[in-house]
């Protein structure tokens, strides 16, 4: 059973797909981040991805990098993770938080579950981890009873499919095209028919990422996918303030409620 | 000295050096990347593997190395420096004497036949000095190749002579701005290139890091350093050097040359890192030394990193020696003990760069300084009765800029 499965049971019910946003902790501030993903929730975000500020993010375009360089500059630290995923979990929110590995290899990464786990936590997403690397994750997420979100990609063999939602709980993250983060104007071609061979490997939720910024698009998404998730394009509302990102959110919420999803 | 028979095995064939399936010396390397790049690492691995084995494509490296690079390089006594030197005899490996002026072509020209091989037309490679770029743009102009190399800013600005000659060579130089715009933001903005051009393109990837296959791969490429040079040190003394050094930055000349000698028990192997303006000073590259494990650009290895596991910066004069990583098998070597990493400040290396080039009128890369800087010490501490042998991985016209200003020349002229 997975720490995620209620949330996918209730948009499932609600023969709609989930909105998932993302956003770094600590940006731009620590306060300022839990005002924002609080928003997020009120809005209509069924699930929030909390990301880790990391020095070398070489899956992030630059709208991303520019966030995490920001917080790392107002000094965020690793502890405040665990403070933003507890504010964002005690205002009823569901959090999951997306890391590049380093920060949680350093920190321990028994210690790093429990302390997500903790704080309220409900997974890790975990863009260069793969699961022939992960043993250790998969021993500390077991103890901690956390879901482990691993990646899929349109370049991903049979093979690697079948090995990654094999060790995937929660959902599994499609990207939908081939590259780094950022909003684009199309949904990648490469997405419905990666979803396609995802499916022919799990009945787990899979969610589509990379690119979606507008609430036709998620629209679009969730035609095909269980989930859409929506980052770079959050991230530069987020400069505007929280009110920007309300309206986002509400967007995209209303485009997750206009197609039916394919197993609603 | 024993087991001093010259070793004639074949440096492409897999043997006990080599790490298991998945690209682990010991508990480091693997593969830390995103799954979308993990496809053409398993292609790269698969024709690697088979490459390795194949006489067609290990004679026709082993001709450009001969025909193209100008290989075997000479092994050189440099008895003047050796008076620096304790009275030690001291020898260098004269990689700067290779066509592009370093040991980087030996990878680069392994690297573009397989690229040929996998059927794609366009590389990136990423660059610190310079020296990996101008190598890759010379073997893809030598095999028809598109060719991008992204360069730190900082770094197109200290080595600007080396972006000329990259772009007289046909290869487009991407400057790059984000972080700490050296190195370590040239390989991160590469890897970017990578993954959304993977279907066409070939990471050239210039030293031993990196995810598997790079680490053994490149490694493999380079192995010939070590192998000549143990052929030529046994012909030219009849015996084998006390101890080899080379610098290390991300390793690649260090791991060809320490390769020819990792089992002949009786030979220290002993890597210099940059240490900048000193160890205490916290502004140095000194990653073994001073790092501690943990992953950056594909792999786990030692790494300069903070308590929050954020890669710190690295410094050194040096832009080939400027990264907060090294390649896995050195944290290995470091690990088992079967090499030592010592570190040189700038001062010390830019006094081994002025020495050599009064005294034996050989002027070094400061990368290849600090390998010098290593063996002035090496060399009191073994006294007279000691045998060095020095990788000189490459030549100093690059630098000539940075030697200008640090010696004060401009301002004498």
């Amino acid at each position: 059973m997975g720490r995620l499965d209620p949330v996918f049971a209730r948009t499932r019910e609600e023969g709609r797909g989930a909105l998932i946003g993302y956003l770094p902790a600590g940006f731009p501030t620590v306060d300022g981040s839990v005002e924002l993903l609080r928003g997020m929730v009120e809005a209509g975000c069924d699930l929030v991805e909390v990301g880790v500020p990391y020095s070398d993010p070489v899956m992030d375009g630059p709208t991303i990098q520019a966030a995490a360089d920001r917080a790392l500059r107002s000094g965020f630290r690793l502890r405040d993770l665990f403070t933003v995923v507890e504010a964002v979990s005690s205002a009823g929110g569901q959090a999951v938080v997306m890391t590049y590995w380093n920060p949680v290899h350093r920190y321990g990464v028994d210690a790093f579950a429990r302390d997500l786990a903790a704080a309220g936590g409900l997974g890790l997403i975990t863009p260069d981890l793969i699961p022939d690397e992960a043993d250790d994750w998969l021993t500390a997420s077991e103890a901690h009873d956390l879901d482990r979100i691993f990646l899929v990609a349109p370049s991903s063999s049979e093979e690697r499919i079948a090995l990654t939602t094999a060790a995937s709980s929660g959902f599994v993250y499609a990207t939908a095209v081939m590259g780094v983060t950022g909003a684009r104007d199309a949904v990648g071609g490469l997405a419905p028919g990666l979803v396609e061979r995802t499916r022919a490997h799990t009945t787990l939720p899979i969610g589509v990422g990379l690119g979606v910024r507008s609430g036709e698009q998620a629209a679009e998404v969730v035609s095909f996918a269980d989930a859409v998730i929506v980052g770079s394009a959050f991230v530069a509302r987020a400069e505007a303030g929280v009110e920007s990102v309300r309206e986002l959110t509400a967007e995209l919420a209303a485009g997750v409620r206009k197609a039916p999803s394919p197993i609603g | 000295m024993s087991g001093q028979a010259p070793q004639a095995h074949d440096p492409h064939a897999p043997g006990p050096h080599d790490p298991d399936a998945r690209g682990h010396f010991g508990p480091y390397g693997g593969r830390f990347m995103p799954e979308a790049l993990i496809g053409a690492l398993d292609e790269l691995s698969a024709e690697y593997d088979k490459a390795r084995l194949d006489p067609e494509f290990t004679g026709e490296f082993t001709r450009l190395l001969r025909e193209y690079a100008g290989r075997p390089s000479l092994l050189t006594e440099a008895p003047r420096f050796a008076e620096h030197a304790g009275g030690a005899r001291v020898f260098l490996k004269r990689e700067d004497l290779n066509h592009t002026g370093s040991h980087k072509i030996n990878n680069v020209l392994g690297q573009a036949l397989l690229t040929k091989r996998m059927g794609k037309r366009r590389v990136i490679a990423e660059t610190g000095a310079g020296q990996h770029g101008v190598a890759t743009a010379t073997a893809c102009a030598l095999m028809g190749l598109d060719c991008v190399v992204y360069m730190g800013e900082v770094d197109t600005e200290r080595q600007a002579l080396n972006v000329a000659r990259m772009k007289l060579l046909g290869a487009e130089v991407i400057p790059v701005k984000s972080g700490s715009r050296t190195l370590k933001d040239a390989i991160n903005e590469a890897l970017r290139d990578w993954v959304t051009n993977v279907d066409t393109t070939h990471y050239l990837l210039g030293t031993a890091a990196g995810g598997h296959p790079f680490p053994v791969m490149v490694r493999n490429f380079h192995k010939v350093i070590g192998a000549e040079a143990r052929a030529q040190y046994l012909e030219q003394t009849g015996r084998l050097p006390d101890v080899v050094t080379a610098c290390v930055g991300g390793g690649s000349n260090a791991i060809g040359i320490f390769h020819g000698f990792i089992d002949d028990a009786d030979v220290r192997l002993v890597g210099i890192e940059p240490g900048g303006k000193g160890i205490e000073s916290g502004e140095h590259g000194a990653t073994l030394g001073e790092g501690s494990p943990g992953m950056l650009h594909g792999a786990l290895s030692y790494l300069l990193q903070d308590e929050d596991g954020q890669t710190t910066e690295a410094y050194s004069i040096s832009a080939g020696l400027d990264y907060p990583g090294v390649g896995p098998e050195h944290a290995w070597l470091k690990d088992t003990a079967r090499a030592e990493y010592r570190s040189a400040t700038d001062d010390e290396a830019m006094h081994a760069f002025r020495l050599l080039s009064r005294t034996e009128g050989i002027i070094p890369a400061i990368e290849s300084a600090h390998a010098l800087a290593g063996a002035l010490k090496l060399g009191q501490e073994l006294g007279p009765e000691g045998h060095i042998l020095v990788n000189l991985s490459g030549r100093g016209d690059k630098d000539m800029d940075t030697a200008a200003k640090y010696f004060g020349f401009y301002e004498e002229s």
